[in-house]
């Protein structure tokens, strides 16, 4: 199945031109600002963007925004998966001669709309409204942390090996200057964090900032001349099972991320063992303790052991959301985007002190809503 | 009584028959008349096969712990009172699952395990509301 394997290129990514607490801007200005930059990057001007994606809002709000008139356009949003999503259908699209050059942009204001009084609205025909909500079921913290106990109970996965994750997590964004977190912690700093949502302590949970991010993607044959090395796409895919979390099949796997992985490899012709480098949705620790077990990269059940040691650290030999990630670069609600945009930059060599040398294959995975949503990408050089 | 304030269910056409019978405390369910298999919420066609012919069922209430949580912040002011609260997902003895709180148990990981018995209790918290919470069961 070659699918979709070397049909297009990411030719540009950026984020905004401020990430972190935001009271000053709103979220459409930081699609904008990332768009602006992304494009720059990229070489291409604003008039030849003729496809838009987004998550969150509406296509149509973006383009009016943005001053632009795309001729496809995609509003998926499932979660912070979305954007990945949004990779591959914008290289159907393209593959397809129904756009050229797509746009993919996000903005978020998770941090500041806390005191802006934003809530999302909440329709109380759906079932979150009268099978969820009534029991204190609010955010991600108290949804992601039903599935934890139950994986640390059928698999004996241990809050130690959980901080492990944060802990190396947090080495690498010490050497990203946009991350907000640079201060290095220990597990017994993680351990002794306080509790957020059991099993959860603080530190195993992602921040909350506001954030842009946004990735241009065009035909492999126009990536050709354009500014930066291209960075092809080689393999992709998605999939959803569920939206609440009750209704989850099995707590500890995604069945999800096992078709998108599955899918992704496929394509791209390749196996874990093949991967660089990896950018896996870490909204919380479990949430990548989970990934990398349903992306085959280790078995079932033993995520925890895979990532002791500080394997995933930088020097380990699993290098792996060397961005600093969602637990400690920047998290505005959905990180989606900002894998990709961490995936590019390995593959370009623009990550100067946490660059992983030899990195020529990416993989980027995001997870959505109530681990309902997955999408893998896999990114090469060649 | 102090007012409540967390978040009420409002019934709707397709889970009215849920919330009328909590209020006689009975737990209902659907049942699928052509493929046969229970399942939870309520809906009007089966989510196996999408059949229409479908029937409510009362649950008998007795279930197995899936999974919990201790949740330590009330991200709706209502349960401010309650921090540390549990919340579960508790899968009933005909096969279905349901999110609910675990209630007349301490919020300590020590006292709650996974796969103990629990059964329903009701809690009415309007005159026309009642939620089925769990508690651990009193026998076997
Ligand atoms: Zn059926």
């Amino acid at each position: 199945m070659d699918g979709l394997r070397r049909k297009v290129a990411l030719v540009g990514v950026d984020e905004s031109d401020e990430l972190g607490y935001l009271p000053h801007k709103v979220a459409l200005q930081l699609h904008a600002e990332a768009a602006r930059n992304a494009l720059a990057d990229a070489g291409l001007k604003k008039d030849e963007v003729d496809g838009l994606f987004t998550a969150g809002v509406s296509t149509a709000v973006v383009a009016e925004y943005l001053g632009l008139r795309p001729r496809y356009t995609d509003t998926t949003t499932v979660g912070g998966a979305s954007f990945l999503m949004h990779v591959e259908h914008a290289a159907a699209a393209i593959a397809a001669g129904l756009c050229q050059v797509a746009l993919i942009t996000h903005g978020q204001t998770g941090y500041s709309n806390r005191s802006r009084g934003v809530r999302p609205a909440v329709d109380p025909t759906l079932p979150a409204a009268q099978f969820e909500a009534p029991y204190g079921v609010a955010g991600p913290p108290s949804v992601y942390s039903l599935a934890c106990t139950r994986h640390m109970h059928q698999y004996g996965t241990t809050h130690h090996q959980l901080a492990e994750i944060a802990v190396a997590t947090r080495k690498w964004a010490t050497l990203n200057p946009k991350a907000m977190m640079r201060d290095p912690i220990t597990i017994e700093d993680v351990l002794n964090s306080r509790w957020i949502s059991y099993p959860f302590h603080l530190l195993d949970c992602c921040l909350v900032t506001d954030a842009g991010g946004a990735v241009v993607v065009t035909s492999a044959e126009r990536a050709r001349d354009l500014r930066k090395k291209p960075v092809y796409l080689l393999g992709c895919g998605e999939a959803h099972h569920h939206a609440l979390i009750s209704q989850m099949e099995d707590l500890t796997t995604m069945t999800a991320a096992q078709v998108s992985g599955k899918q992704a490899f496929q394509m791209a012709g390749l196996g874990p063992k093949d991967i660089h480098v990896a950018e896996v949705y870490d909204s919380f620790t479990y949430t990548v303790l989970m990934s990398l077990e349903d992306l085959g990269f280790c078995a079932k059940g033993e995520g925890g052991a895979f990532v002791s040691g500080q394997r995933t650290a930088p020097g380990g030999n699993f290098p792996l959301n060397t961005s600093g990630g969602g637990l400690s670069y920047t998290h505005p609600g959905m990180f989606g985007i900002f894998t990709i945009i961490e995936a590019v930059r390995q593959l370009r060599g623009e990550c100067g002190p946490r660059q992983v040398r030899g990195a020529q294959v990416v993989l980027c995975h995001g997870t959505g809503g109530s681990l309902s949503s997955a999408a893998t990408l896999i990114l090469g050089t060649g | 009584m102090a007012e409540y304030r967390k978040p009420i269910p409002i019934p709707s056409p397709e889970t009215a028959p849920f919330w009328e019978a909590s209020k006689k405390r009975e737990l209902l369910i659907q049942r699928c008349q052509e493929c046969g298999r229970f399942y939870f919420y309520p809906r009007p066609l089966c989510p196996h096969c999408l059949s229409p012919h479908v029937e409510w069922v009362r649950a008998s209430g007795r279930g197995t712990l899936y999974t919990y949580n201790i949740n330590y912040r009330a991200t709706y002011p209502g349960f401010a009172a309650d921090v540390p609260y549990v919340m579960a997902i508790v899968e009933l003895e005909e096969g279905v699952r349901l999110m609910t709180n675990l209630v007349d148990v301490k919020p300590d990981p020590d006292q709650i395990k996974i796969g103990m018995a629990v059964e329903v209790v009701f809690e009415d918290v309007t005159p026309d509301i009642s939620l089925p919470k769990f508690r651990p069961a009193s026998r076997g």
